[in-house]
């Protein structure tokens, strides 16, 4: 019944595309002002889509297996949280999420943009549209959700454990946000080449939607390392694994796209960045999503595999990154070229090398992603491509990448002096001590680390004198930058302190070290709505007095028959204690692994200062220099 | 001219990435192992679960029947879950079921029979597991389904409803 609903609700939202496109190419050559009906009509067709999602999520509520992706996906034992979220833990459901939010974008888009000129609005709506009616025919042809089955199964095949959580409930519908906000960018982008309407303007408008995005995919991206953690049981939070580059890419072009927007909003140059970025940003979300659904990557998030969805969602990506390159040879003109030039000691030379070294990034996770698959094609010999060639290749690289970002904000557009020369050398001075008495006790690479903790510091005491002297000034940029600093200073000091311990324990047994002893004391079994738990507890005593208990737990699911391991994490300001327990062979011995491991917290706290100046940012009235 | 050579480059490059793309698709799907299905059975030599003696495969899959190979073990939790289906198997006259005690204890796993009744045929130890390596076993539990020699189906993880139907289906 409510298949039915949604079935036909998104056939309806498809005709509704191609009556959209009739009256604004309509509209587009006669009237000087947008009909208010194609705004209805864009109100119509997300009506529709938002009933065809409602339509899912019901047949999920029901549990009605004459639904192939309810029983693909659901189970009658499952909690409705879950039951909920499992509408989009899945391919069909992600994709009408997509569209959902497709939908739903432009719809704002239309909404928000009144100030601004009719052809401009109604090009980005068509180039929008484009991408819908892909979406919808993709949906509908290859991945229907709603296909009926017959006869209708009992019970359903249930959820992969893993993903029943609550960060990650809720991590696919923001990290989805932040891609498809990229769409309304590039369309944007694409109606104001074809139009020559990259301007001041046009940069103050699509700013907010480029934020938009920006701290929707930060944020997405944070919840989904913060399920990594404590629920792959591994103790990292960041793997390098390709489905998190992916995510990861269109982070980095963003970044660099939203600079790049102030630099345009300000001194109407790098007009070409900005173009390019906005359809590199949206390319490699959608790239990702092709890596992803198509099964060609090798990776531990893999989930459906399905060849011909590939093959759709590759002619498409394609077939829209040509026409961007087309519009951007053809329509794209450098106007007034005296503008261009760079004084060296200017805020825009600054950002400018940033963007460079953010290229430079991003072709490193590039590179690590696909080049397996090319030289799979190539040469059929499978390589994978781990943490070490990430280390090896960004860590060096984020020592100047660090200082420009301290001395950067310092200058003044189009031309300054570098001002407080004495306070910069003396703040590098006093962050090179800091970062020697940290590491003087290190064995290997003392250098790069001393280096790179000292580049950290600098930023970190800089922006801190910032907050002091600027006040509210620019604070938005303070705590973002801030919040970096940060984050690098956490995860260096966090790679470096960490201390692991896998060992094999029996009830009872203690394990002896120097700085801790660890007493498996006892376990508890309990039986949960769709899976039986067991606890351990475990007694830890440090070797200066202090103890702890730690109950990590086995999830063992009943449908499908997956055991999952639950850390438990005691976080507090300055170290985790993270301990995860699984099975071993041996019935009585369980496999544990303790870490300690130092300003875990910190990292989930940059990342959310980072994001936060970004939010910031969108709430003000008005850019300050 | 430069710029026309730069845009052609770069569709160039684009094209190419499309084509690697494209054939990368073919080559997808890396976790269905597919090359095991209609493979012929391995040989292997194995110690009998309940004596010293050694067998044969080809002493195990003589006939021209159908076999059922499960790789299971006593500290495995899902093989409690899939017994029940194994038990209504071993009832079925049509197919012989062949136990593969994977890294056990043989006390552990006499226990596990007596408690859940004992659905296999023969019983063969893989103390190290070599064996499971031999027929390319992703974990236990793990069943195969054997005809003429060959493995025309194979189950990772327990049996299920789906699953059991479906095999039910094979050997009728």
């Amino acid at each position: 019944m409510f298949s039915l609903i949604g079935y036909y609700s998104l056939v309806f939202g498809l005709l509704f595309s191609f009556l959209i496109v009739l009256l604004s190419i309509k509209n587009f050559r006669d009237k000087n002002i947008l009909n208010d009906k194609i705004i209805s009509l864009t109100f119509f067709q997300l009506f529709f889509v938002i009933m065809s999602f409602l339509g899912l999520i019901a047949s999920f509520i029901n549990s009605d297996f004459s639904n192939e992706t309810v029983f693909n996906h659901s189970h009658t034992t499952k909690p409705l949280f879950y039951k909920i979220s499992g509408t989009w833990g899945n391919h069909e459901g992600s994709l009408l999420l997509w569209l959902l939010v497709l939908t739903l974008f432009i719809f704002i888009f239309l909404l928000r943009s009144k100030d601004q000129t009719k052809q401009y609005r109604i090009l980005t709506l068509l180039f929008q549209q484009i991408i819908i009616i892909g979406f919808f025919i993709f949906i509908i042809k290859t991945s229907n959700p709603f296909n009926y089955i017959f006869p209708v199964p009992k019970e359903g095949l249930g959820l992969n454990p893993i993903l029943q959580d609550p960060a990650l409930a809720i991590h696919p519908p923001i990290l989805y946000l932040g891609y498809v906000g990229s769409s309304i960018i590039f369309s944007s982008t694409l109606a104001a080449t074809s139009l020559g309407y990259i301007s001041r303007e046009w940069a103050k408008h699509i700013k907010k939607w480029v934020l938009v995005s920006w701290i929707f995919l930060t944020f997405g991206i944070l919840l989904g390392s913060i399920w990594a953690y404590y629920e792959l049981g591994w103790g990292g939070f960041w793997f390098w694994d390709p489905v998190e580059n992916v995510s990861l890419m269109p982070w980095l072009a963003l970044t660099t796209l939203f600079h790049c927007i102030l630099v345009l909003e300000k001194r109407l140059i790098l007009t070409s960045w900005v173009i390019i970025l906005s359809i590199s940003t949206f390319a490699l979300s959608m790239c990702g999503t092709f890596l992803v659904r198509s099964g060609i990557l090798n990776s531990v998030h893999t989930f459906a595999n399905d060849p011909e969805r590939g093959l759709f969602i590759l002619i498409f990506l394609f077939c829209l990154i040509f026409l961007a390159l087309f519009i951007f040879f053809f329509f794209h003109r450098v106007q007034n070229k005296d503008t261009n030039s760079f004084f060296w000691l200017s805020k825009e030379t600054s950002i400018l090398i940033n963007n460079w070294f953010m290229m430079y990034f991003l072709s490193v996770v590039l590179i690590g992603t696909v080049y397996p698959i090319f030289l799979e094609v190539l040469s059929s010999e499978k390589i994978s491509v781990g943490p070490p060639f990430y280390n090896k290749l960004i860590i060096p690289f984020l020592i100047p990448f660090l200082f420009a970002m301290a001395i950067g904000p310092k200058l003044k557009w189009i031309k300054s002096n570098l001002e407080n020369k004495l306070f910069l050398i003396i703040f590098f001075i006093i962050s090179l001590f800091l970062s020697i008495s940290i590491t003087r006790n290190l064995n290997s690479s003392f250098l790069i680390n001393t280096v790179l903790i000292a580049s950290a510091f600098y930023l970190f005491l800089i922006t801190l004198r910032d907050f002091v002297i600027n006040k509210f000034k620019n604070l938005s940029q303070t705590i973002a930058h801030f919040g970096f600093s940060l984050l690098i200073l956490s995860i260096l000091l966090n790679n470096i302190f960490s201390t692991e311990i896998i060992t094999n324990l029996k009830i009872g047994e203690t394990f002896r070290s120097e700085k801790f002893n660890i007493n498996f004391e006892k376990i508890e079994q309990q039986n949960k709505q769709n899976f039986r738990s067991i606890t351990g507890k475990f007694n830890i005593k440090n070797s200066n007095g202090t103890s702890e208990v730690l109950n990590p737990e086995l999830r063992i699911y009943n449908q499908p028959n997956i055991v999952t391991s639950e850390a438990d994490i005691k976080m507090n300001m300055f170290t985790d204690k993270f301990m995860t327990m699984n099975l071993v062979q041996n019935q009585e011995h369980f496999n544990i692994r303790y870490q300690v491991k130092p300003f875990m917290i910190w990292i989930w706290i940059s990342v959310m200062l980072i994001s936060f100046g970004g939010i910031i940012t969108f709430f003000k009235k008005k850019y300050e220099k | 001219m430069k710029n026309k050579f730069f845009s052609a480059s770069i569709i160039i490059i684009f094209i190419f990435i499309f084509f690697i793309f494209y054939k990368g698709l073919e080559n997808s799907n890396i976790y269905t192992p597919k090359t095991n299905v209609k493979k012929n059975v391995p040989f292997f030599e194995a110690k009998l679960f309940d004596s010293s003696n050694k067998i044969k495969s080809e002493d195990i899959f003589n006939k021209n029947n159908f076999y059922l190979f499960n790789v299971w073990a006593s500290w495995c939790i899902p093989c409690k879950d899939e017994h029940p289906f194994l038990m209504k198997l071993s009832e079925n006259k049509n197919i012989e079921l062949i136990g593969l005690n994977y890294k056990d204890s043989i006390l552990n796993a006499k226990n596990f029979l007596k408690k859940y009744n004992n659905p296999y045929k023969t019983i063969i130890q893989d103390i190290d597991g070599t064996i499971g390596i031999e027929w390319g076993a992703y974990g236990v539990p793990e069943t195969f389904i054997i005809n003429n020699d060959k493995i025309i189906k194979r189950i990772i993880g327990p049996i299920n409803e789906t699953s059991f139907l479906e095999i039910k289906e094979i050997i009728k």
